[in-house]
This record gives structure tokens, C-alpha cells and sequence, in this order.
């Protein structure tokens, strides 16, 4: 029972903070900018999720999440041009549209790539994502409004607050319930010893490809709505560091914790901006010299991240109270 | 028959660079074997080799056979340090532990290294010491370019192949990739061969990293990133922890992006690289010379 309440005490925290968030949009103490990095910071929530459903509970490393972003955000633009979405009820489908093309494209891909073991599959992750963004690099040729290179341009501006927070909402809480029920065991059995898990009869390889599938989808919901957020997109966007950008809120975060990921995004988010509207231009090039230090001791001191395995009881995201 | 002489003439050019791919493929495949770790900070390496030749060759006038050794020397320190600092601190952690800190230290060699004061990010002519020419054979034209990074790469590769199977280092290091635990049981030094294998990977890279200056005379800190990970594709192709796997996965490599951006387009290269990385990790995930195994 305390489950479902704990659901409850999730969306009440919620609701609290879409109203202290509302408030502060609307007093107009932040500028148009920092709204747009804190719903951003929502997007990175949502597509580091994603990954951790695939990496941190499942153990399978993805070095390519940002390609299915990509995907998600390219084709939610496209069908947006297409079908001439200009509100938010038209987009909503989109959005989901965009979140299901990552996840079909996750599951062509994982069908053959998740037969291989840690660092091959991180290697065969790392060349899926350079392929997509190769992909996208060449992709006026085949369709003029993706734009290539130049960029996918006159995207409309829909996603807001509530867009932006409630999908995230919603998918924590869908990915919470999948994490605590019997699939979600199967994919943590599945990491710790694969081999064990096999012979207790859990079907490994559709196991990985649901938990693989899943975090995709993710992806690809979290890239419709920074297609729709930023209006403007570009290979560039999605290319292997920010695959590693949502590794890191991973990692940092934790690996198995929805609550390390939720504050590992926001920080992320807030660092990097932060450090850009703190810093001098100069000291600007700095950030990705620390960065990777800060990774390395990360790793040397706490291997499975800062949060691994640990929920926020106060969020309600445990499993008991 | 100028239709032949162009494929051939491809083919030359595809061998240049596919050599160079080998080089660092090289450096991947044996860290592999003893490590079982994707040293994504090899292309860094490689990277690096090219700085310093710059440095040597444009800034302080180093005569051309000094060029090599005292680049090879640099970039075996920077393996050597990359080893002690970052990955030996790290041998019970997780493997994948390991691999995020291989990924860290490659950003960190890029982004550090691209800072004004350092290499800056910007793009660098590296000055070649000797004017190029052609010679003009029946079918096709090779240049002295072409033919320095043939003979460089040959006697490397013949003198690593003597390193490894007719030396006592040798031995440790194909005992180290057999089983490292047995190994050591073996009165092995285990974390000095690690370590000496990371040095020889090094040099390796940073001769290849001089032969591509000399090859694409421009130079750039974040030049290692694709011809490093194509070269691991190459070490995969040919079978990793196999040394002559490596240099065929290479050639392959080097032949086949050539070719791809001569007869289709040049920006669709990475994509077929990829794809060809694709088939192979299906097929015959162990590579073209690996034993059949069921997983990897």
C-alpha cells in the first residue's frame, strides 16, 4: 500500500513545485533565458533517465544515447512541419510520435547490438551515434526541411512549463512503477550477474531490449521537447558529448536512482549554464578541463555514483516509506 | 584504363592511410589484450604525437631523424603517466568504471590541451621538412610522402613483431592478455609490462601521429577523436588483442574510407565505417582473424 502512497507523496511534491515554479514565471523575476534552461533542465532530466533505465538498473552501457535524442527531436520536428502543428493539443501526439520513433529505432538497433557485452557495446553505441549524426549531417539530401548541416530551422515554440514539467512528471512516475514491478527486478537481476539471472529463467535478451526500448523512448521524448523548446536544431546538438553530458547526470546522479538523477540534471543543467553566466568569457573554455577531472575522481571514489541505488523518501520515489 | 589507374591510384592512397590507421590500431589492440579496456585516450595520444612533431619540426628546428625518436619518446612518457595516474588506480574497480575514466581522460587531454595558451582550438598547418614530389609509375603516382609513411610503418610493425614474439617482454605481455592472474602467479611483473605496453602503444601512436602530419599537414587538438575510434573499428575488424589483425583491420579501414569518399561522398565516410563496424560485431564479433566464440 505505502507503494501507491508513495505515488501520491510524489505528486504532491510535484504539484507543490509547479506552483512555487508558476509563481516565479509569472512574477517575472526570471529573464526568458533562465526559464528556457530551467525547462531544459527538465529535458536532461527525462533523457538521462533514459539512460539509466538502460545503463544503471539494466547495466548495458550506452556511449550513443544522444543519437536516439536526435532521433526523437528530428522526427517530432519533421512531423510537426508535415502536419502544420502550431498548439499544444496537435503536439502532444507528436511528442509521443517522437518518443516512439526512438524507441522503434532502439529496438531495430537492440536487437543485434545487445548480444554484445560492456565495452564492445559501447563501442558499437558510441558508432550508432556518430552514424545518426552523420546521418543528420546528410539529411537535405534526402529531405530538404531537415536541413543537413545548416540545421533544422522555424520549429514553433510550444513546449512550456506545463508541457515541459508534466511529461516529466508523468515519466518518472511510469518509470518508477516499471522500476518496482517485476520488469524492473528482471533488468536489476540482469546487472548484477547476467548469467545467474538466466538461470533463474528470466528471458535476458528480451529483458535488455524492454529496458533498452524503454530508456530510447525516453530519449526520444526528451529530444521532441527540445525540438519544440529551442526551435531550432542542429547535428551538432546530438553528437557523442552530449551523449556524454547525459552519462555524466548519470553517473553523478547515481546508477539505479531516479532521485540521483532528478538532482544530478538540475545540477548539470545549473553548472553549465551557471558557469556561463558566472564566468568570464576567458575562463569559459575551463569548464570541460574540470569536467572530466571531476568524472575520473568521481569514478575513483564512488564507482556506481554519488546516489546509487538510493531514493529520496521525502520525493516518494522509494520503494517503502 | 585511366579508369584502372584511378582505382589504383585510390588504392595508394587508401594504403597511406589505412598505415596510419594500423599504428594506432596497434596501440588499442595490445592495451586490450592485456587490459581488456578501450583506451579511448589512445587517439589523444596520437593527437599529441602530432603536436610535438609540429613543435619540434616548425618551432625549434629539430633535424627530421631526431623528429621521430624524440616524438616517440614523448607521447611513450604520456602513455606511461596516462597509465600510473588515471587507469593503474583502477584495477579491481568495475570495467566500466574504468572505461568513463578512459572517456574522462580523453576529454580532459582534448579540452585541456585546446586552451589559448596551449594548442589552441584552432586549426594548424604542419609544416612539412621536405618538399613533396611524385613519381610517376605506369598506373599510378606515389609520393615520397607515401613512400616514407610505407617504410616507417613496415619496419615498425617488423620490429614490434620481433618485440613481441622473440623477446622476454613479448612473452609476458601475450602471457598478461592469456590470463592475467596466472600470470602473475608466473612470477610475471604484472603493472610493469601493463605499464610497458601502454609506452610501446604510445610510441606507436605518436609515429602515426607524425605520419599523418605529414600526410594531412593540418593538425588540430581534437584530430585524434575519428581516427582513433576508427582505428579500435580497425582492431576489432582484424580480431582484438591480434597484432596482425590489427594492421589488416587498418589497411581495410584505410582502403575502404577512400574509396567511399572518392565513389560516393565524402561526408557519408564515418557512415559506412560504422556500418562495416555493424556487420562485423554481428557476423563475427571476434574479428576476421579471432577464434569463433559465442559472446564477447
Amino acid at each position: 500500500m505505502s507503494f501507491f502512497t508513495n505515488a501520491k507523496r510524489f505528486l504532491l511534491c510535484s504539484i507543490v513545485v509547479y506552483f512555487v515554479l508558476k509563481g516565479l514565471f509569472l512574477s517575472g523575476l526570471l529573464t526568458q533565458y533562465i526559464q528556457q534552461i530551467i525547462l531544459f533542465s527538465f529535458v536532461a532530466i527525462l533523457t538521462s533517465l533514459g539512460l539509466n533505465v538502460i545503463y544503471g538498473y539494466t547495466g548495458q552501457f550506452s556511449l550513443g544515447h544522444a543519437g536516439f535524442y536526435g532521433i526523437g527531436a528530428y522526427t517530432a520536428a519533421y512531423l510537426g512541419a508535415v502536419f502544420q502543428v502550431d498548439n499544444v493539443f496537435s503536439f502532444l501526439p507528436i511528442l509521443a510520435l517522437g518518443g516512439a520513433a526512438a524507441g522503434i529505432v532502439g529496438y531495430a538497433v537492440g536487437v543485434p547490438i545487445l548480444r554484445l557485452r560492456d565495452d564492445f557495446l559501447a563501442i558499437a553505441t558510441l558508432g550508432f551515434g556518430i552514424l545518426v549524426k552523420v546521418l543528420l549531417d546528410n539529411s537535405d539530401r534526402a529531405i530538404e526541411v531537415l536541413g543537413g548541416s545548416r540545421g533544422f530551422i522555424g520549429i514553433p515554440k510550444i513546449v512550456n512549463l506545463e508541457i515541459a514539467f508534466f511529461t516529466m512528471v508523468f515519466l518518472i512516475l511510469v518509470t518508477r512503477n516499471l522500476i518496482f514491478s517485476r520488469y524492473g527486478l528482471f533488468w536489476q537481476c540482469i546487472k548484477d550477474d547476467e548469467l545467474a539471472s538466466t538461470a533463474f529463467g528470466i528471458n535476458t535478451a528480451r529483458m535488455k531490449l524492454m529496458a533498452f526500448t524503454f530508456g530510447c523512448f525516453l530519449a526520444g521524448i526528451g529530444g521532441a521537447l527540445y525540438a519544440y523548446l529551442y526551435s531550432f536544431l542542429h547535428p551538432s546538438n546530438f553528437d557523442f558529448l552530449r551523449s556524454i553530458d547525459f552519462l555524466i547526470i548519470v553517473i553523478v546522479g547515481g546508477m539505479g536512482s531516479i532521485t540521483g538523477t532528478i538532482y544530478a540534471g538540475l545540477l548539470w543543467v545549473a553548472v553549465i549554464e551557471g558557469l556561463r553566466i558566472g564566468l568570464p568569457a576567458q575562463a569559459l573554455e575551463f569548464r570541460w578541463v574540470l569536467i572530466p577531472i571531476f568524472l575520473v575522481v568521481v569514478m575513483m571514489w564512488k564507482p556506481f555514483g554519488l546516489l546509487a541505488r538510493k531514493e529520496s523518501k521525502f520525493l516518494g520515489l522509494g520503494r517503502d516509506a | 584504363m585511366d579508369f584502372l589507374s584511378y582505382i589504383l591510384q585510390q588504392f595508394i592512397n587508401g594504403l597511406q592511410l589505412g598505415a596510419v590507421y594500423a599504428l594506432i590500431a596497434l596501440g588499442y589492440t595490445m592495451v586490450y589484450g592485456v587490459l581488456r579496456l578501450i583506451n579511448f585516450a589512445h587517439g589523444d595520444v596520437f593527437m599529441f604525437g602530432a603536436f610535438t612533431a609540429y613543435y619540434l619540426i616548425a618551432k625549434w628546428d629539430v633535424p627530421i631523424y631526431l623528429v621521430f625518436p624524440i616524438t616517440m619518446a614523448v607521447t611513450a612518457l604520456l602513455g606511461f603517466l596516462i597509465e600510473k595516474i588515471a587507469y593503474k588506480p583502477l584495477r579491481s574497480a568495475p570495467k566500466i568504471a574504468l572505461l568513463i575514466t578512459a572517456v574522462g581522460v580523453s576529454l580532459f587531454l582534448e579540452y585541456f590541451l585546446s586552451l589559448e595558451s596551449l594548442f589552441t582550438p584552432n586549426y594548424i598547418g604542419f609544416p612539412r621538412p621536405f618538399e613533396v614530389t611524385g613519381y610517376e609509375l605506369p598506373l599510378f603516382t606515389v609520393t615520397n610522402v607515401q613512400i616514407i609513411i610505407f617504410a616507417v610503418t613496415a619496419l615498425s610493425l617488423l620490429l614490434l613483431y620481433l618485440l613481441i614474439y622473440h623477446t622476454k617482454y613479448g612473452r609476458a605481455m601475450r602471457a598478461l592478455s592469456h590470463d592475467r592472474e596466472i600470470a602473475s602467479l608466473m612470477g610475471i611483473p604484472v603493472d610493469g609490462i601493463i605499464s610497458f605496453t601502454f609506452i610501446v602503444g604510445a610510441a606507436l601512436a605518436g609515429l602515426g601521429g607524425i605520419l599523418y602530419g605529414f600526410a594531412y599537414p593540418q593538425i588540430n587538438v581534437f584530430m585524434g577523436i575519428m581516427p582513433g575510434i576508427k582505428s579500435f573499428i580497425a582492431a576489432v575488424l582484424g580480431g582484438i588483442g591480434i597484432i596482425h589483425g590489427a594492421v589488416l583491420g587498418g589497411l581495410i579501414i584505410g582502403i575502404s574510407e577512400v574509396f567511399v569518399s572518392a565513389f560516393l561522398s565524402s561526408t557519408l565516410r564515418d557512415g559506412v565505417i560504422f556500418f562495416v563496424l555493424f556487420l562485423v560485431l554481428l557476423l563475427k564479433p571476434s574479428g576476421i582473424f579471432g577464434k569463433w566464440i559465442d559472446k564477447v
